[in-house]
């Protein structure tokens, strides 16, 4: 065998933070890695700033460092460890750029570590555009044509070759702003003048337009003996012009012949060749002409993506696993196919089902944010979803989204025949301009009578793909023609559902409920089988119990064997609010299952996540989370269980129907978990055990809201019920704000009450993570927050052990929790919320929110205390008590561990950063260190605000604040900084004696802090804000600030921790421990 | 663009029937009438219009594995023989919409004006795990019978392909000169230019030959000659060539005695390369044996390793039968083994240097990995002329 025995121990670098463009499917590679490698005999070192992944569970390597990703402590962990190899291509962009930091600082040379892989010069020569399009031009493969330029007379010439409509892009601007097509040359003067403008190198990107094109993706592998194989191509619904991550995409490519997919395979080869990636997964996009075939390459990830996570799910192959055998020397025909076993790696897979991805947004979040699709990506989250036909899979896609969808149209959010329907203009302008919900507008225009060709014209969408979206409608209408739904018959039920039409489609049309409708379909005896997805197309048999549904005769499902089946229900697609965190709580439970016996089920829809890998469970179920995709499969296994509160909101929300229909959902009863969300119940629970919560009402009027403002008073916390990650919450400190939001907030609840309370000012939250079995309550974490209540718990940063609390009021947290879970019969999970007030001079203990569920702190608790929360939980909720599991007393680590979020602001241009009580980050990082200080310190680093040690920090405060500025000005003066601010707290540090500099206001004219900020005169920016909003003085400060690379502190409590940090990194250096070290008794 | 109607919708009731009693209920989306067939699968994704013109499917209802047939039309340039010599066709789906530059016609008039006799809407992957487990079964298709007792009974009472000998049905009649070379999307690396009248004159034995193999070999510069599969050693040789090729063909290759005779008589006087058929017949000549899979190969993804270099190529195929290796005579040696199964892929004559092939390194459909047997072939004959 040639596994490489002059290696030993290997290190993987992660991808750090959940952020647009790179999420969970990096925990998959990196977590396939790690057990690939170690199942070779290696030892592997990891380092990650993401405590929500399940790579950096401690059993996953043999050194784990939950550190920033920076090159400077990576080297730390290199100088400690002493590993032989780095493998840099499973941790996404950001662990390969980490890898060429080291590379470029010369830390790999000065400790002998070897790139394992791709080496240093073949990342730069995929990675560098001139280099790459010289490598393409060498090998005779077309690329864009295109230069960049730094005047309009340089721009013209390079006109001359490319021609119009051409593409105009300035180089550096955040988001990708101020790209345009160029139609005319007096477009293209002032669109080159303003994008000079607009970069801060006064550059542009003179490129010819691809806009339109088809758009390929191939997923290539190689070994080190020069083996290539293509594990899957994807074509893009969506046109060139949109990002392929927001692009809907379709796995395999739909409308290649086959001349034209192997001329993509031999360009797929050659790239890989000439680039020389040496041994592992790399993704290549191409370009195609609709008319001409003439095709173009893209570009190239030398690196697993978050493509090959999707085509490892889409065919069975696992291409990070692979990847990371064929670093350390495998061939590709040495190694096993799992599905098959008897077959080898080597080989190219093939499928009988076709795969539909469809990616979900957040605009709601960032309504300032431009909603375009563009180049740049905008998605947080995707779903995917299998069928034996493209419109199966499409609609199956649609309801996994869970966006309100049940399909293609036909269901409530469905505006079509209602009086909301679109009109002409909002049709054309929704297809013309790529945008989240597109494909429903499609509908739309069929419906208004639109041809397939006019669609094609406008939108550029393959005509392949808009007829089978008519074929959908025609369906519908056929459907639509029938009186009632008893009319349906056996074949025309069976023809809809393999056209993916879901039950609640159905019963949109003819008015019934959705369980009339499977009532209805069971008669008839339609329903799904299970089939695998086996790499090979059923050439050979499967060994991989992967499944999905469908509509068709046979079943693959095996039979029952001795043990019991428990299925889990995960979160679905990523979205802000839910994500990594719960599919980390899943994978656990899905690991404690099979610990104590249990056959293990995954059901998800997710193709980023480590759920989602056919190795984490028995069973995977691939399908949406809808009450009938589960309760399908329920009927299919009989599950003698059901999970539902580690999925996040998903599960949750389905938790009630599928009760209702018989499921046995094991845990906490479905009615506690309702009481919870229930305010008078939950208020009557509260007085009953004597605790505090704020004063809080409910309304379902403006009238209603406002006498209860009187009870309550302000500050008024109000926000619509029902609601997830506090869309749409807002503070009001005043009458005028009240109406608005209030209003707002009856707008967003769409006939669902609002939520009004009175909000703790200056009250610090505390959340608390514990696990009961229904006799005894344990607590995992408690977690003291930095920012102050008011601040998203999601969004704010937060310690373990509590910092600052004293011990009394930790003893009452401690109380309330176990009475809490005692009367509620909490079995398996609960995530209680404290706020803690000064009230005359003494601590008061308010509870803000109880959740008897996951919550989105298990995986930090977890990595800060070693504890195995989401896995004990899970063994409560089969019936083991806490004290037969030997859980006995809550964790308290000796370190301080500290949480941060991290926010896209970089990728919505003149958003607004300042924190509230809507979630808008949207991953997370851990720092850890024996102090607080230095935990904060690594935190921070790891969220990428780097903390200067030298240079300008400009304060501003509102009013409220301002008492704070003299000392944090004395201390940030102490600390060697110079002070810049505007007028008024200007005046106020000089008279206190504090050095300061003046700055004008943006309405005081040049130079004002923006100046200051492009010039790269300020290193720090300290401004709580008085007013939120983009178009605010503040808020256009802070959007720049965030243009500029500048680290913006919005909070007082934030800005003492980052005070206290500073200080801490002057004082002495940043150290490393593993967790296995930290975790040592 | 061509649109047809919807032939799920309102398209006649089609049957398949298989020998074991299995029958499947789609719709005709091809041209009515009865066949019957050995009922195989094959697993690519793309090249349906390849697979249909491959006249090494003759006699066989062929079930793609991919349930979306059909999306790009059919166009004349993509055709591997004048005309479908396959029994019947058996899809998922057959797209309505045909949407490529490149297409000329919708799939489903394409079937109907050749006559060939397709289902859709059937549960393909039922009837492949089927055809896996119970091996390649006789079938009949029909759009005319729909008694499912009366098609199980015509199924069983069909002829098989062993010991029949097909090639008859799909051999050219005459001799004819090829002058096609390979489309623009195939690049071939060619180490000599060609060479007009001095060129090496390739003499292709047709046994039901697909139309990329004669293109491959006249890009590389020959001239090629076309003889039907019946011509002797001797009309070979008269021909004067410089190689000679034996093709791809439909069915069971024992029967074939001419053919073994023929080849046993021109190995010692030419360089041969074999590929599909062609490879079996080169082994059944030195006196090998041959037996059936049982369920073949047939697809675009199949891994060969050449044993020299450990490489692997990935390869088309589409094989019943296969060389048996026990029966291997000592003049031939192994070059290429099929890396799922270990089946022989490739041999080599030890003193004459002929060699053949299982796997189709022409393609079409399928990867061009495997171009270097014809450069191989190539050299081979120059080095003989120089000789």
């Amino acid at each position: 065998m040639p596994r490489r025995n002059d290696i030993k121990k290997i290190l993987l670098i992660g991808s750090g933070p959940i952020v647009i463009g790179q999420a969970c499917e990096f925990d998959y590679s990196g977590t396939q890695a790690c057990k690939a490698l170690r199942e070779e005999g290696y030892e592997v070192v990891l380092v990650n700033s993401n405590p929500a992944t399940i790579m950096t569970d401690p059993d996953m390597a043999d050194a784990t460092y939950i550190e920033p990703l920076t090159w400077q402590m990576i080297e730390k962990v290199i100088a400690k460890e002493r590993p032989d190899a780095l493998l840099p291509t499973l941790g996404g962009q950001t662990g390969l750029n980490a890898a060429m930091d080291l590379q470029e600082h010369g830390v790999l040379e000065k400790y002998g570590v070897e790139m394992i892989g791709a080496r240093a010069d073949v990342i730069a020569k995929a990675e560098e555009r001139d280099q790459f399009k010289a490598a393409m031009e060498k090998i005779g493969l077309d690329v864009c044509v295109g230069e960049t330029v730094n005047s309009l007379e340089e721009a013209r010439q390079v006109l001359d070759r490319v021609g119009l409509p051409c593409v105009v892009r300035p180089s550096f601007t955040m988001g990708g702003s101020g790209s345009a097509i160029a139609y005319n040359r007096d477009d293209f003067d002032a669109l080159v003048q303003n994008g000079l403008d607009q970069s801060p190198v006064t550059e542009v990107l003179v490129e010819e337009s691809i806009i339109g094109w088809k758009e390929y993706e191939m997923e290539v592998m190689r070994d080190v003996d020069d083996n290539v194989v293509i594990i899957c191509s994807i074509e893009n619904f969506d046109a060139m012009g949109v990002h392929t991550g927001d692009s809907i995409t379709v796995a395999p490519a739909q409308t290649l012949t086959d001349k034209e997919y192997q001329r993509m395979r031999d360009a797929s080869l050659a790239v890989i060749r000439e680039i020389g990636v040496e041994t592992g997964g790399s993704n290549i996009q191409f370009a195609v002409h609709p008319d001409t075939g003439r095709m173009i390459v893209i570009e190239m990830n030398p690196r697993v993506s978050r493509s090959s996570a999707l085509a490892s799910k889409a065919t069975g192959f696992p291409i990070a696993k692979i990847a990371a055998k064929l670093a350390v020397g495998y061939r590709l025909w040495e190694l096993p196919n799992d599905i098959t076993q008897k077959t080898k790696a080597c080989f190219e897979p093939t499928i009988d089902y076709v795969v539909t991805k469809i990616p979900r947004f957040a605009f709601e979040k960032f309504p300032e944010a431009d909603a375009t699709l563009t180049t740049q990506m905008k998605s947080v989250g995707e779903t995917m979803a299998i069928g034996r036909s493209f419109k199966e899979s499409l609609q199956k896609a649609l309801r996994g989204l869970e966006v309100g969808a049940f399909g293609l149209g036909c269901d409530t959010k469905d505006r079509w025949g209602t009086e909301n329907q679109p009109d002409d203009d909002e049709i054309r302008a929704r297809l013309s301009t790529p945008g989240d919900g597109r494909i429903f507008y499609i509908r739309y225009a069929f419906k208004a009578g639109y041809s397939v060709d006019q669609i094609h014209e406008i939108t550029h969408i393959d005509p392949w793909f808009l007829d089978h979206i008519a074929q959908i409608i025609e369906q519908e209408d056929r459907l639509a023609a029938l009186d009632k739904l008893e009319d349906v018959t056996e074949d025309m039920m069976r023809e809809t559902k393999r056209m993916g039409f879901s039950d609640r489609q159905l019963a949109h049309l003819f008015g019934k409920t959705e369980m009339q409708v499977r009532a209805y379909r069971k008669d008839l005896g339609v329903t799904p089988v299970y089939k695998s997805v086996d790499t090979c197309a059923a050439e050979f048999e499967a060994y991989t119990p992967y499944y999905y549904s469908t509509y068709e005769q046979e079943d693959e499902l095996p039979l029952e064997g001795d043990q019991q089946r428990v299925m889990i229900l995960g979160g679905g697609p990523n979205r802000i609010g839910q994500g990594i965190e719960f599919d980390y709580c899943c994978c656990h439970a899905s690991f404690a299952l099979r610990e104590i016996g249990y056959q293990s089920v995954m059901v998800n829809s997710n193709p980023e996540t480590v759920s989602t890998d056919y190795d984490t469970s028995d069973m995977l179920f691939f399908e949406p989370l809808t009450i009938e995709d589960v309760l399908n499969i329920h009927d299919a296994i009989a599950p003698e269980g059901v999970i539902a509160q580690f999925g996040g909101q998903t599960p949750l929300n389905l938790a009630r129907g599928l009760s209702d229909a018989g499921v046995p959902i094991v845990g906490t009863s479905v009615d506690t978990i309702e009481a919870a969300e229930d305010r008078e119940l939950f208020q009557a629970l509260i007085n009953e055990l004597d605790l505090k919560q704020p004063p809080s009402g409910i309304a379902r009027t403006m009238d209603e809201a406002r006498r209860e403002l009187a009870e309550i008073g302000f500050p008024a916390l109000v926000r619509p019920s029902f609601v997830l990650g506090g869309r749409a919450m807002e503070i009001c400190y005043d009458k005028a704000q009240f109406d608005r939001y209030v209003a707002e907030a009856f707008a967003v609840a769409e006939g669902q009450p609002v939520l009004i309370d009175r909000f703790l000012e200056d009250a610090t939250e505390v959340d608390v993570d514990a696990v009961c079995d229904g006799q005894d309550c344990i607590i995992m974490g408690i977690m003291e927050h930095i920012e102050e209540a008011g601040v998203h718990s999601g969004d704010s940063a937060c310690a373990i052990p509590p910092f600052n609390l004293p011990q009394h009021v930790l003893g009452e947290i401690r109380e309330a929790t176990k009475k809490l879970a005692h009367k509620m019969n909490v079995v398996g999970l609960m995530n209680i919320q404290f706020a803690v007030k000064m009230e005359d001079g003494k601590p008061v203990v308010y509870i803000l929110e109880v959740n008897p569920r996951a919550s989105r702190t298990v995986p930090f608790v977890a990595k800060a205390t070693g504890a195995r929360v989401a896995g004990i939980a899970t063994k409560v909720m089969m019936g083991k008590t806490l004290k037969e599991l030997g859980v006995d007393r809550e964790p308290i680590p000796r370190h301080v561990a500290i949480k941060e979020a991290v926010f896209p602001f970089r990728k919505f241009a003149g958003v607004d950063i300042v924190l509230g009580p809507e979630m808008r980050s949207t991953g997370e990082v851990m720092g850890v260190s024996e102090k607080f200080s230095l935990a904060f310190a690594k935190s921070q680093i790891a969220a990428n605000t780097v903390l200067p040690e030298s240079g300008n920090i400009f304060l501003s405060l509102s009013a409220p604040h301002k008492h704070a500025a003299v000392e944090l000005g004395r201390a940030l003066t102490g600390l060697g900084f110079r002070l810049l601010a505007t007028v008024g707290t200007a005046a106020q540090l000089t008279e206190a004696g504090v050095e300061v500099r003046r700055v004008k206001k943006i309405a005081e004219g040049k130079p004002n802090l923006i100046d200051y900020l492009k010039n790269g005169d300020v290193q720090l920016i300290l401004n709580t804000p008085s007013g939120k909003g983009a178009r605010t003085d503040e808020g256009k400060i802070r959007a720049a600030a965030v243009q500029y690379g500048v680290p913006c502190i919005t909070t007082l409590a934030a800005a003492d921790a980052a005070i206290r940090a500073m200080e801490a990194l002057k004082a002495g250096e940043m150290d490393v421990l593993s967790l296995q070290d930290r975790y040592k008794e | 663009m061509p649109e047809s109607n919807n032939p799920h919708a309102d398209a006649p009731v089609a049957k398949l029937a298989l020998e074991d009693g299995t029958v499947y209920t789609g719709k005709s989306v091809g041209a009515g009438g009865e066949v019957s067939g050995e009922v195989v699968f094959n697993t690519a994704m793309t090249g349906y219009q390849e697979i249909l013109t491959d006249p090494s499917y003759c006699g066989q209802i062929v079930t793609m594995t991919y349930p979306e047939i059909g999306n790009y039309g059919v166009n004349e340039a993509d055709i591997e023989h004048q005309k479908p010599a396959l029994s019947g066709f058996v899809v998922r789906e057959s797209s309505r919409i045909a949407s490529n530059y490149r297409s000329e016609g919708s799939l489903s008039d394409y079937l109907v004006s050749h006559n060939v006799l397709a289902i859709a809407g059937i549960d393909t992957r039922a009837l492949v795990r089927r055809i896996r487990t119970e091996g390649a079964m006789r079938g009949v298709l029909s759009t005319v019978d729909l008694d499912d007792e009366s098609l199980i009974e015509k199924a069983k009472n069909s002829p098989g392909l062993v010991g029949r000998d097909l090639v008859r049905e799909v051999m050219p009649a005459q001799h004819s000169v090829w002058e096609q070379g390979l489309d623009e999307w195939t690049a071939v690396h060619l180490e000599d230019p060609p060479a007009g009248d001095d060129a090496p004159h390739v003499v292709c034995l047709d046994f039901g030959m697909k139309w990329n193999i004669p293109r491959h070999i006249r890009a590389r510069g020959n001239r090629v000659t076309i003889l039907p599969g019946t011509a002797s050693a001797e009309e070979i040789m008269q021909q004067n060539p410089s190689g000679v090729f034996l093709s791809n063909g439909p069915g069971d290759p024992e029967p074939l005695e001419y053919a073994h005779k023929t080849i046993a008589e021109l190995l010692p006087q030419v360089p041969v390369f074999g590929i599909c058929m062609g490879h079996q017949l080169l082994a059944l000549a030195c006196g090998a044996k041959t037996f059936k899979l049982k369920f073949g190969h047939r697809g675009v993804n199949q891994p060969v390793q050449e044993l020299a270099t450990s490489k692997v190529e990935i390869t088309t195929q589409n094989h019943g039968f296969a060389v048996e290796e026990e029966s291997l005579p000592d003049c031939l040696e192994i070059t290429h083994r099929n890396l799922n199964d270990n089946t022989i892929a490739g041999v080599r004559h030890k003193e004459t240097g002929a060699f053949s092939v299982q796997y189709h390194p022409e393609a079409a459909s399928g990867p061009h990995d495997s171009h270097y047997l014809f450069e191989q072939f190539q050299k081979q004959m120059r080095q003989t002329s120089q000789a």
